[in-house]
Parts: C-alpha cells; structure tokens; sequence
C-alpha cells in the first residue's frame, strides 16, 4: 500500500519528514518487541500506528521519544538523531505515555508549574500558562485537588496539557483514549484535532480502528514488532471491506446456527466475546439486510444489529488471516525477566 | 472545554528557552517540599522514631554505660543525631524506587534538561526531611538537659556536616533503589547495611572497651569519623583531620554514584 496523503500543507513541506525511522529493532531477551519498524510522517500529519496491546507501539513510541535506545536501526525526528542527538531531539517533542504521565501525588495546578518551570518557563509564567490550560481543558475547578483523585478522563486531559504547556513540534500520544468513557474520549478527539489544526505532529497509538479513521492522515497496521500494513484511512478499509455487519441474538444457543447462515449469505464470521454476538464482513447494506432477513426466516431470534465500521479484529483477519491477539503477555514477561 | 478557548491555549504556547541545571534540580526539590505538604505524615519516620532513640537510649542504657543518664546524653546526643540521619537515607533510595513504577517518569526523562537534575532535586528535598529530624533531636537534647559547648553556632555546623554526609550517602541508596526491583527490597538492603556501619561505631559506646579487631574497625568506620567530628563541632573542639575526611567521603561518594545513579536513571526500562 502506497503512504500519500496531503493535508493542505505548501508542497514543500510535503516533502519534509518530521519523523523517518528504517529499521529499528528491539528486543526484551528473546522477544523481539520490535522487529524492524519503518516510518515516515510527514511534518504536520496525525500518523496512527494500529495493533493490539503488545504489538511493539508503545516501545517505538519509547525509542523515537528517547527513552529506549534501538538495538537495530536508525530514527530522526525533524532530522535529529534519536541516538547521537538525542538532546536535541528531547527539545522538539513531548510524550504522553500509556501509564498518565502525570504526578498523581501532586495536585493539577502543581503538575503544570512544575513542568512549565521544568520546560523553561519563570515561576510567575509557569503559573498563569497553568492557569490558562487548566481553564481550557475544563480542570479550572479540579485544579487544587490531587491528581489521584481525578477520574481516568481527567486525568488524561491533564496528560495531554502537560505535553503542550510549551510549544512542541512533535507529539507522541500512547493510546490516549484507552479506558475512557465515550464522552471523555469525544473530549479528548477534540483536543487532538485542534492540536493537529496548529500544524502540530501527532503519532498516536491506538488499538481501535475507529478512532485512527477519525483522527490520522495515515495508518502502519503494527503485528508483532513489524509494520504489515501501510496507507490512509480509507485505503486501508477498502482492503477490508467497507465495515460488518454486527448481530446481536435473543439466545446465545442460536449462535452456531447463525454463524453457519451468515457464513453462507455473507463472508468470514467472527464470534464476538458476548456469547450472544458475533458479525460477518460485509460489502454492502443492502446484502447486510438480507442476511439479517435470512436469519429471521429461519427462526433465529435477532435482538438488535448493526452496519460498522470493522474492527481491529476485522482489519486483523483481513490482513493476516487471524483475529488480533493480545501480545503483550509474551512481550511482558520478556521484560519482567530482563529486569 | 470550548474550541475557542482550547485553540486560544494552544496559539499561545510559548517557546521559552532550556533551564539551567540548577533551576531543574530546585524544581524537583519543589516536587519533593510539595509531596512532603501533602502528606505531612511521612515526617513521622524522621521525627518519632529519633525521639524513641534518644529517650531508649538514654534512661536504658546511660546508668549502665556512663555511669549517669545525664552525662550519657552529653555523649550520645551527637551520635543519635548522626544514626538518625543516616537511617533516613535509606528513604531516599525506596522513594525513588517507588517512583520509577509511575508514569510521570517517563515524562521527566524526554525533557530537555539536565540529567541528574530529578535526582539532585529529590535529594534537596530529603535534606529538608533531614533538617527536620536533626532539629528534632537537638532540640529534645537540650529539653533533656544536654548542653553543647560550642552553643547554637556549633549545632548548626555539626548539622549541616551530618546532611552533607547524608547527601553522598543518599546516592548508594539512590543506586540500589533503581537496581532492586521493589521498596521493600531496598529498604531491607539499605539497612542490612547500614544497621552494622552505625552500631559497629563510636555512636553508642567508647571504642576504648572493645576487643582489638573490632576497636579497628570501629576506628576506621566513616559513621564514627562523623560522629566525632559532630560531637567535636558541638563541643568546640573540632578536629579538621575528621571535618576533612568526612567531607572527602562524601565527595568521593557523590563522585562515584551520582553517575552510577544518573546513568541507571535514564537507562532502566
């Protein structure tokens, strides 16, 4: 799959790449976390890097932030080294990780003057900047309160002010929607679009498909340490299919039943956990009510369905033949044992 | 959370230059003045438990050992003062390594600042912690009737001398808080060893009664230098040779793990 995808930008930024890596590799024992990744983000571009939960994301985001040292392979970021001029490149970017990289034994207002003052800031500075951003991202009235007691998407929103408390050219954001509520996560997309309108670089993790169709300009589909699928949004949907069908059943002892019908007047099935779920790649709305009739006829009792978009399980099976699975256990323990 | 507003904030970000590595390190002092604000209970530690030590040691042992409890407290004021101190260095090395399982370390090690300026910072602020044990117990001393000849002057330079010490000391706590992978474990390695360097020292008793290979140990051990160097300065009658060799220790401490640590800091996963 070919990566181009302008976004308003002048030709010539076009053309410069805030983010480049060949290559890089990094091993935890005899795990290779990350076996060879490849990336090219065009300065200004909301990249999304798509896999399940110990795919190798978060240790790419690790190295190009650099906090790890790649054991093979090379990165720069806005042309800086990640190894050789790593200093620099600390200068340049700003990291909200997957753990909330926020101080939880200090209060909000205190997390942002610290860091301003860390970034540069004077202590009177670093004050109102914490002010402002606390006001912005609706923490005024939680701004005295210790982080510990904020719930999940505040304390996101927080992350993500403490990586912007001064202007950074590049942002990574490590599956910053993760546990949130869905109103918390509209909150979030929101700041990351205006984040992204300011012309700022965002490489965002995430495991959920929906939510790098809605925010990136491009997408690396990442399976155990290795790009496998490259493009923008809609390339890569159309690779698998315009979205599914989702069914949900009355009784869960119907489901082999309807599995076996949906396999015959649509495609490949997948069981979802609830064990009265389960959806089918579907092409078109019109043959998506078909099977619904179909299942109907035959007796089998629909409790609601839906046309989706697919699902990273989806994209998974498209790609590689099987569902995505949960890595991390492999890649965790390799690193537990390390340490 | 308006569009305005948040497109306000973020057109208005500054790009301010780097700070200095002092400026850092004062910055995570503040972190560790604020933790201390927030949860004033953990000063317990530095404050309760010398005062145990001195009134225990005191009424317990002073008859038997000196003779008179009062006499036994002119000897063992300085020396608690010292222990006291020393066993919260331990501190420092379980608090970092209690950090490092929280996210917001992450964020401090992709700054652009100084290396070893969170260190550092933490250290500032367990001086503090330090401070305040040490003023705890010279000012129980003096409820209790001790008298230090050199006066307030002389207290106030035996107490920075001991946190100078505390402070190169720290950063071997600060080594094994990012070697060891849990506070527990640190903190029973930091006392494995630092239990034997303050009771095998002048602290308690006068090296004079003890068997020979013990007596030199004792002589030579760095808590004992310092002890008399404190007791020394406290009483006016300092010796430079032990000033020097207590200051140089905690240079070449400082010199040795202060890089170690720094090192460890940033390459620990």
């Amino acid at each position: 799959m070919s990566f181009e995808q302008p976004r308003g930008l002048s030709s010539m930024s076009q053309s410069t790449l805030a983010i480049e890596a060949s290559g890089l590799v990094k091993s935890f024992g005899d795990t290779r976390a990350v076996d060879g990744v490849d990336l090219a983000v065009r300065a200004g571009a909301v990249y999304g890097v798509l896999g399940p939960n110990g795919a190798g994301k978060t240790t790419t985001i690790r190295m190009l932030s650099t906090l790890l040292r790649p054991d093979a392979g090379s990165a720069r970021v806005l042309g800086r080294d990640i190894v050789t001029e790593a200093d620099d490149v600390r200068g340049l970017v700003s990291l909200t990780g997957q753990m909330a990289s926020v101080d939880e034994e200090l209060t909000g207002r205190e997390n942002l003057v610290l860091l301003g003052r860390l970034l540069g800031l004077k202590w009177r500075a670093a004050k109102d900047r914490a002010a402002d951003l606390l006001d912005a991202f609706g923490l005024g009235d939680a701004a005295g309160r210790l982080v510990k007691h904020y719930s999940g998407g505040m304390r996101r929103r927080l992350d993500i002010a403490a990586s912007i408390v001064v202007t950074r050219e590049v942002m990574f954001l490590d599956e910053p929607t993760t546990g949130l509520d869905p109103r918390s996560r509209n909150q979030v997309w929101d700041i990351v679009r205006a984040l992204a309108g300011e012309g700022t670089t965002i490489l965002l993790c995430t495991q959920y498909l929906d939510e790098a169709d809605q925010l990136a300009d491009g997408i690396a589909v990442i399976d155990h340490g290795r790009v496998i699928a490259e493009g923008t949004p809609s390339q890569l949907k159309a690779s698998i299919g315009s979205g599914a069908l989702h069914v949900r059943l009355l009784d869960p002892d119907q489901r082999p039943k309807a599995e076996q019908l949906l396999a015959r007047e649509l495609s490949t099935v997948v069981l979802e956990p609830d064990p009265a779920a389960l959806s089918a790649q579907c092409a078109d709305g019109n043959r998506a009510a078909e099977a619904v009739a179909e299942l109907s006829r035959a007796g089998v009792g629909v409790a609601s369905f839906s046309l989706g978009q697919p699902s990273l399980d989806e994209v998974f099976l498209a790609l590689t033949g099987r569902p995505a699975e949960d890595q991390t256990e492999q890649a965790e323990i390799a690193e537990e044992e390390r340490a | 959370m308006t569009e305005a507003r948040l497109h306000n904030v973020l057109a208005t970000a500054p790009r301010p230059g780097r700070i200095s590595g002092l400026s850092a390190a004062l910055a995570f002092g503040w972190r560790g003045m604020l933790k201390i604000k927030h949860v004033p209970e953990q000063l317990m530690d530095v404050t309760l438990t010398p005062v145990l030590f001195v009134l225990m040691f005191t009424y317990l042992f002073g008859g038997a050992v000196a003779g008179s409890t009062a006499d036994y407290l002119d000897y063992i004021l300085p020396g608690i003062l010292v222990m006291s101190v020393l066993f919260t260095t331990v501190y420092s090395g379980v608090s970092l390594n209690t950090d490092l399982t929280k996210g917001v370390v992450d964020r401090f090690r992709s700054l652009p600042i100084w290396r070893p300026a969170p260190l550092v910072g933490a250290l500032l602020g367990d001086s503090l912690r330090y401070l305040v044990g040490g003023t705890v117990i010279v000012v129980l001393g003096v409820a209790l009737g001790y008298r230090p000849g050199a006066g307030v002057g002389g207290v106030i330079l035996a107490l920075a001398l001991v946190i100078v010490f505390a402070f190169g000391l720290s950063w071997v706590f600060m080594t094994l808080g990012l070697l060891f992978r849990s506070p527990n474990a640190v903190m029973n390695a930091g006392f494995t060893g630092i239990f034997p360097l303050t009771f095998l020292s002048n602290v308690f008793v006068d090296p004079e009664t003890l068997p020979g290979p013990l007596k030199a140990f004792v002589d030579v051990n760095p808590v004992s230098i310092l002890t008399s160097a404190s007791r020394g300065l406290m009483e006016g009658k300092a010796e430079s040779a032990h000033i020097a060799v207590v200051l140089g220790t905690a240079v070449l401490l400082t010199a040795v793990f202060a890089p170690l640590t720094t090192r460890l800091y940033r390459t620990r996963a």
